[in-house]
């Protein structure tokens, strides 16, 4: 069956928010647009907005892929995504709490205490404890994707260092500067605003001892992280210094950072290293990444961490398949946003389903990410469904399975013109004081006719989102 | 106030940038002496290799002197950590670091220097391309000048900047003159010959002075002026004297800035006293070998009470 296009329906019928776009498109002389899609790639090379491949030496620094045809989004149906998206974040923070309290959703059998218990994203170091403003998950995104006119899924909840949106940012700014005249036909809700409201974002949550302006900083591991060029833009954006584990220690029950006049504490810490190497006293002691005694700071609420460390058990998938009984049981309402049916692999009737039709099913690993470690079944040879099978039987626990979904295409620009690819969506939220949504996000696009795999680790590319103020 | 580490980056990649620039100078020297017939050449590349420290490294790997051997050492080579490639290697890496403190068009100009010289030296570089190869990288250097002072904020990040710059180029002004000092002294070479003047341009050379000492001193060369003009001329932009006003200026602006002096301006203003209240007959007579040792051993230890007094040592 033939994807839902966004921009045509069947035939040569637009769909209503492309009207004008196609309209324009249909007036451009593709030779100009092929030069505008070269200097669009010229900029990003330029301005070094680069990511790194892990295990690719040669190409240490990689362009992802930028597609110049924008996608559109209705401000409908942005206002049910958005509401979707504000439903799922409240629960994810009420959940954490929850977990690392009194546990009522597994005292109320909703799911199962075994989630936790071998899950070493679920840390007991927060167990009892509360962070300021009673966040856990500061910085969200959520992975959206579509089959239908009205059928969006989440496909993901990343409530850990969700990454993307300086590409979200980036692309709105090339795309304004290519084509300045499409931005006045067209009235497109702005993006930029992102950090700013991430910085106020992040001052909300100081730790109650926190006297004035909270000193900020983001935390990275350093230039040769494969979202360094994100964490330097962020903290530039925000201006707030942007601090690797050696310039920080913990000093008189503060953490402070090394400066040209002496140690200054922080207050916020914008933290994209992963919780495991974030305090080699408490947990990888092999971690030169993080600050030693930072959790003992932490704990002691002498400063906020973003996120919270322990917040990844909210986006395990293993627990993803729970999520529509999450929201539920926290919300009170039914999600508005709904889950990709998900098979466990762990129940041994599934597993039989699983492997009988894998040729069919999209197989991922529980902890995986970045599109590493999957199996797309119907992309997939007959050898490679074999292989992964034996990996499935020998570890079942480690793995669920989804339909493969017919994700909505797009038109991309392709060297015989406009084609269709298929799309997803990263929204960007951020949780404090209040829950703030960019309208839009990051669309994120394969780019191999056919292929469902958005990574750009993968080969994926990405496109400036628009959602229109109509 | 700044991270220390990015102080470090700063003053690094300033450092690097200069080296790089360098680097290019001394290989057009070379080349020069080179083609004269009355040079000894492999004396020359020696020379050349000693003045940027880099000789022991290049003897451990070769065992001659010549022009594609000794270029392309200065020029590409990846275990020559001050060849133009790594130092602007090194220059991107720091530019990388401190990001946040660059402006926009300061960082571009270091990131498409590394595009542009890791394509103009991915491979081996042909003699008679030398010369094109090796204006392309000055002026590439000169781009990025031109984009930082063009751009950025007069503060402590520009401090550090300038600080980078100055050692590295106090340093390598005293170095070229250090290894040829015994051209300069009346006793040893027979004052007038051709070589002698060769020379003495290839010194003024190394630091693109040949044509601007002309306008300062007789259009005859002598090596008391060429001496003068490297060591002590307060105009002339790479002599010590500029250097370190230049050393001097700003860290007095961070003295300002941070309410607060350290040992490394005591320090620094001692060096540029000696500088200010010398003349060129008196550092000949004491010594010009020993003034021009003296004067590296000390600025290698200003930059790490710089270091020190900053937090990023």
């Amino acid at each position: 069956m033939k994807p839902f296009d966004e921009m045509i329906k069947t035939g040569d019928e637009v769909r209503p928010p492309y009207d004008q776009l196609k309209s324009w498109l249909d007036t451009q002389n593709p030779g100009r647009l092929a030069q505008k899609a070269l200097d669009a790639e010229n900029v990003f090379r330029k301005t070094g907005i680069t990511f790194a491949v892990y295990g690719d030496e040669e190409a240490a620094e990689r362009l992802i892929p930028f597609d110049i045809i924008p996608r559109i989004i209705t401000g409908n149906e942005w206002r049910r995504l958005s509401q979707g998206i504000e439903q799922r974040v409240m629960a994810l923070n009420a959940f954490l709490d929850d977990i690392y309290h009194r546990q009522e959703i597994i005292r109320a059998g909703r799911i199962p205490r075994e989630l936790f218990t071998h899950n070493d994203a679920y840390l007991p170091e927060m167990v009892g404890f509360r962070p300021p403003g009673n966040v856990y998950t500061h910085i969200i995104g959520v992975d959206i994707v579509r089959t239908a006119e009205n059928q969006f899924y989440v496909l993901e909840d990343n409530a850990r260092t969700p990454s993307g949106v300086s590409y979200m940012l980036e692309n709105r700014e090339t795309m304004m500067q290519l084509f300045p005249e499409l931005f006045q036909q067209i009235k497109v809700r702005p993006v930029e605003t992102y950090p700013k409201m991430l910085r106020q974002s992040l001052a909300a949550v100081a730790p109650p001892g926190c006297n004035g302006t909270p000193t900020i900083a983001v935390l990275t591991p350093g230039i040769y992280n494969s979202a360094y060029f994100e964490h330097a833009f962020l903290a530039d954006q925000m201006g707030v210094e942007l601090v690797e584990g050696g310039d920080l220690k913990v000093e008189n029950g503060k953490v402070v950072m090394r400066t040209t006049e002496g140690n200054r504490a922080i207050d916020v810490l914008y933290r994209r290293v992963d919780d495991s190497y974030l305090d080699p006293l408490t947990f990888r002691r092999d971690s030169a990444l993080g600050v030693a005694g930072i959790m003992d700071v932490y704990r002691s609420g002498n400063i906020t961490i973003a996120n919270a460390p322990g917040t990844g058990i909210a986006d395990d998938k293993a627990l993803y398949s729970y999520m529509p009984e999450i929201v539920e049981f926290y919300t009170g309402r039914k999600a508005i946003l709904e889950n990709v049916p998900t098979h466990r692999c762990s129940e041994p009737d599934t597993l039989k389903y699983v492997l009988e039709n894998l040729s069919e099913l999209v197989v991922k690993e529980v902890h995986g990410s970045g599109g590493y470690g999957m199996l797309v079944g119907p992309a997939a040879s007959k050898k490679e469904c074999e292989d992964f099978a034996l990996k499935l039987k020998a570890n079942p626990k480690n793995y669920i399975a989804q339909p493969t979904l017919a994700l909505s295409t797009t038109p991309i620009m392709t060297e015989k013109g406009l084609a269709p690819r298929h799309v997803d969506l990263r929204p960007f939220v951020l949780v404090s004081d209040r829950i703030r949504i960019t309208p839009g996000g990051l669309t994120r696009v394969a780019l191999k006719e056919g292929s469902l795999v958005v990574n750009s680790s993968q080969g994926g590319g990405t496109k400036d989102t628009w959602v229109l103020d109509d | 106030m700044l991270l220390g580490r990015t102080a470090n980056g700063l003053y690094w990649m300033f450092r690097y940038i200069e080296r790089a620039e360098n680097m290019a100078r001394l290989i057009d020297a070379g080349l020069r002496m080179a083609l004269t017939k009355t040079s000894d050449a492999p004396e020359e590349w020696s020379s050349v290799l000693m003045s940027a420290g880099v000789k022991i490294g290049y003897d451990n790997k070769y065992k001659e002197y010549n022009a594609s051997l000794v270029s392309d050492f200065l020029l590409r080579d990846p275990s020559n950590p001050s060849s133009v490639m790594s130092c602007v290697e090194t220059a991107r890496s720091n530019a990388r670091m401190v990001r946040t403190a660059l402006t926009r068009e300061a960082w571009e100009s270091v990131n498409e220097t590394w595009m542009v010289l890791k394509s103009t030296l991915a491979l081996a570089v042909p003699e008679t391309d030398l010369p094109r190869v090796l204006d392309q990288i000055k002026r590439e250097t000169a781009i990025i000048r031109g984009a930082f002072h063009g751009t950025m904020l007069r503060n402590e990040i520009f401090n550090f900047a300038r600080i980078g710059t100055f050692i590295e180029r106090a340093d390598n002004t005293a170095r070229i003159l250090d290894v040829k000092y015994y051209v300069l002294l009346p006793s040893i070479s027979y004052v007038g010959t051709t070589l002698d003047n060769f020379q003495w341009e290839s010194i003024l050379r190394s630091v693109s002075a040949h044509r601007s000492y002309r306008w300062v001193y007789d259009i005859e060369y002598s090596p008391v002026n060429i001496a003068d003009y490297l060591i002590l001329n307060s105009r002339m932009p790479r002599s010590l004297n500029f250097c370190y006003s230049n050393i001097v200026d700003n860290l007095k602006h961070l003295a300002i800035d941070y309410g607060a002096r350290h040992e490394c301006h005591d320090m620094a203003e001692g060096i540029m006293t000696r500088l200010e209240n010398n003349d060129i007959r008196t550092i000949f007579d004491n010594g010009l070998h020993e003034f021009l040792s003296d004067l590296i051993y000390q600025t290698t230890g200003l930059s790490s009470k710089i270091a020190k007094a900053y937090n990023f040592d």
